[in-house]
């Protein structure tokens, strides 16, 4: 008999860990609560720093995954190393566990003072990651920004909203949808306000400097205040430019809010499996951070991705390969 | 107000028996209000409101200009609560929003720092030989109104709304800061989309009307305002605000503090004295009214009743708009008749206080 | 229509210190970047000051100077330039590879008229 590891999480760190423990020998179950697989990958249009299409990467995920049992529409309500029971109650046994849940998009609405869901034009990285995909990006009254303002650390490095990490990759997707908003409207003004800029990736500080020199968008180093709509629906923002010292308006035509990762919501049930351990951030925390990045605490039961903490694509996937070797190696060792 | 936050922000407001508490101000600045709010809580919707002639200033002023230290004014909000203990009552409901603001940070403090509320009651006692038991519930007298908005709604003569288009009206609303700025959780909309007076005037048939510099302070500021060199910038506040709000030609501003409605009343004049530059339509200013003058005129009061000779912006050509009959010739007119003389005139009420006001509608 | 009447106030309004991007005019700074695009790479390490010849003897800041150009704030800029002994140690520095004396350059050219 083969054994079986349930995959929490239809999602890149999910889909990867499936097809590995495949090429392993075992029996991947993927449990998605949605009804696709794929993740916020889905959603995204074009990947940084080298744009590759986000469906590109997706399909070749899924290419990995004859064989698999797929469960979408399902979710997890409690884990333990030997079984997963499900919110409608279905109780699945297993070998193991992998913890692919993934995390939350910040909700910017959160951030009152930025008007997200009340101006019409204030938009997320998300909204218009959206509006790439669908091949046309517009104001909201369908016509053409000439002005943009992006704001760094929306949702991260930011204790009013209870989300005091940093969630990294926001900083390199800003970088990345003003030099897109630039190639669509290379008329238009692009501003980034920003706290600090942290390239951590390869190839980042270089697409950092690429927008700078090549793409003229204007770094501005800052926190947005507030922001308000005028009369002709357009978005009136103020911060200080702390590089020279004095505080800054402008009205833009268009305000993306670069939105942090949240632990997702779903991590409070895995938190209800005794042993297991959650950050102050609410993100899982593993064993340690150094030898034990995929371990819970708990054996048995595995992480990969960003359950455990913000993460880019790429990092997630090889999670999902690590997860999978070890879950592996945890059966095996079994008497 | 569009969007939802606000509905994420609750208080908790006492329904009835208020202990009442008033501010150092408003009798000077809008003497009509105070009196307003009494006749309408206790009048119009029959609750029971007790006051004590003993009650002192909160020294809220005195302490945002650090001249009262932390423990005298702890011990004056002491001797309040121990007032109201007196008179037999359990919910505060204050005027002022910096004794709002006051009376909430000393509870929050003795809350966080219990030490405090002991040594606090230790000095009230010595002095005074009172005792005190905590508010169980601590409400700005705007949050009270705002509770009762549905009552008066129903029993309102008047809708705020053009009497002659039937066009809601163009209302901006400003918060002071010691409202929700302080303790967002303990203004009804917190300190982002504060609800309490928006929910009065969608409440009352008017549109709230929200601009770039909404949440601009109105520049007092206490101790910026108080040394006359710094004035400057105390009115540089305001006119942003104006300058922001004026695009949106509102019928009126409606606040919830003492000293923004001062402030931008009065500012207007300066303005327009020092620079030239008139606000509103038809150049006339832009009224600005106290919460319970807006609940006031729905309620059918007489505008003079309520005070509103007061403003430094005339409020005629509003009154017209809402189709509210007055007596125009009884606007000087103080108590049992008595004529009190025509202010000066002014460049803001240069229509309508020199001459009588020609009524236009 | 201000009233003629003299009144000691004591006090004026005050003007707002904010940059204010709506009312600037951007083009000299447009121009000065399509010559040098190089100057948007500054991060604003502050390498450049903390060598300068000028600047560790006057208030001469040449990192302020060229932010405050690309906010479209250009006045004093020309003449705070002066201060630059064009001696080319912030180049040495920089660890963007600007051209930092070609900025001092071109700002002076393209802001001669501010």
């Amino acid at each position: 008999m083969t054994e079986k590891v349930i995959i929490i999480g239809g999602g890149v760190a999910g889909l990867q860990a499936a097809a590995t423990l495949l090429e392993l020998g075992l029996k991947p179950v993927v449990v998605e609560k949605t009804t696709h697989i794929g993740g916020k990958l889905n959603d995204w249009h074009k990947l940084f720093p080298s744009l590759t299409p986000a469906s590109a990467v997706l399909a070749e995920l899924k290419s990995r995954l004859e064989g698999v049992e797929i469960l979408t529409g399902t979710e997890a309500a409690e884990i333990t190393p030997r079984s997963v029971t499900m919110t409608d109650g279905r109780r699945m046994e297993a070998d193991a566990v992998i913890v692919a849940s993934g995390f939350d998009v910040f909700p910017a609405e959160l951030k009152e003072e930025y008007g997200y869901g009340l101006y019409r034009n204030v938009y997320t990285t998300v909204d218009l990651e959206r509006m790439f995909a669908e091949g046309r990006v517009h104001l909201h009254d369908g016509t053409a920004p000439r002005r943009v303002a992006f704001l760094h650390c929306v949702g991260s490095r930011d204790e009013k909203v209870d989300q005091r990490h940093c969630s990294r990759v926001c900083c390199i997707t800003g970088v990345k949808q003003a030099m897109e908003i630039k190639a669509v409207f290379p008329g238009a003004e692009v501003y980034n306000f920003y706290m600090d800029i942290r390239m951590f990736g390869p190839g980042y500080e270089e697409m950092y400097r690429e927008a700078q020199e090549n793409y003229n968008i204007h770094f501005i180093r800052g926190r947005i205040s507030e922001a308000g709509e005028t009369q002709d629906r357009r978005i009136q923002i103020k911060a200080e430019d702390t590089l020279i010292g004095r505080p800054l308006k402008m009205t833009v035509d268009m305000l993306v809010l670069i939105v942090g990762m949240k632990a997702g919501r779903s991590n409070g049930a895995l938190a209800r499996c005794p042993g297991i351990e959650l950050r102050p951030s609410r993100f899982a925390a593993p064993a340690d951070s150094f030898c034990s990045n995929v371990y819970s605490g708990v054996p048995g039961i595995f992480y990969a991705g960003t359950v455990t903490a913000p993460k880019n694509v790429g990092e997630s996937i090889n999670e999902g390969v690590a997860a999978a070797v070890k879950a592996a190696g945890y059966i095996r060792s079994k008497p | 107000m569009r969007g939802a936050s606000w509905k994420d922000y609750q208080k908790e407001i006492a329904d009835d028996n208020y202990f009442y508490v008033r501010s150092c101000i408003r009798q000077n600045f809008f003497p009509g209000s105070e009196k307003a709010f009494l006749s309408i809580l206790r009048d119009d919707l029959g609750k029971d409101v007790g006051e004590d002639l003993k009650h002192t200033s909160c020294t809220g002023i005195g302490y945002h200009t650090d001249i009262v230290p932390l423990e005298t004014i702890m011990t004056v909000v002491a001797r309040q609560f121990a007032l109201m203990t007196e008179a037999g009552y359990e919910n505060l409901t204050s005027s002022c929003i910096t004794s709002f603001g006051i009376y909430t940070e000393m509870l929050e403090t003795w809350h966080e720092f219990p030490e405090t509320e002991e040594r606090t009651r230790e000095y009230l006692y010595k002095a005074t030989g009172r005792e005190f038991v905590k508010p169980r519930n601590v409400a700005h007298t705007s949050d009270v109104i705002y509770k009762h908005r549905g009552r008066i709604a129903a029993q309102g003569k008047v809708r705020l709304v053009n009497s002659v288009t039937g066009e809601p009206l163009k209302v901006v609303e400003h918060i002071g800061c010691h409202y929700a700025k302080l303790f967002p959780k303990k203004g009804v909309g917190g300190s982002e989309f504060p609800y309490v007076l928006a929910g009065m005037i969608e409440a009352w048939g008017g549109e709230v009307t929200d601009y770039p510099e909404r949440r601009h302070c109105c520049g007092f500021g206490f101790r910026n305002y108080l040394v006359q060199a710094n004035r400057g910038f105390s009115i540089a506040n305001s006119q942003k605000k104006l300058e922001s709000m004026s695009r949106y030609r509102p019928d009126f501003i409606v606040t919830n503090c003492p000293g923004c409605a001062m402030f931008l009343d009065k500012w207007q004049y300066t303005i327009a004295e020092m620079e030239g530059t008139i606000y509103g339509q038809d150049g006339r200013g832009i009224p600005v009214l106290t919460y319970e003058e807006m609940a006031g005129l729905v309620l059918g009061y007489d505008p003079w009743t309520l005070g509103m000779q007061m403003h430094q912006v005339a409020v005629e050509p509003l009154l017209d708009k809402l189709g509210i009959d007055y007596d125009p010739a009884a606007k000087y007119l103080g108590r049992n008749g008595k004529y009190l003389g025509v202010p000066d005139q002014g460049a803001v009420n240069m229509n309508c206080t020199s001459q009588p006001y020609m009524r236009t509608l | 229509m201000a009233i003629e009447r003299s009144i000691n106030w004591g006090y004026s309004i005050s003007r707002p210190r904010a940059v204010d991007m709506d009312a600037n005019e951007h083009e000299a700074a447009a121009r000065l970047l399509r010559k040098l695009p190089e100057l948007q790479a500054c991060i604003t390490c502050g390498s450049c000051v903390a060598t300068c010849t000028a600047g560790n003897l006057t208030e001469f800041n040449f990192r302020m100077v060229h932010t405050l150009v690309r906010r479209g704030e250009y006045k004093g800029a020309y003449d705070e330039l002066n201060k630059c002994m064009l001696c080319g140690k912030c180049r040495l520095v920089c660890p963007r590879g600007i051209n930092t004396r070609a900025v001092v350059m071109a700002v002076k050219r393209i802001l001669g008229e501010y």
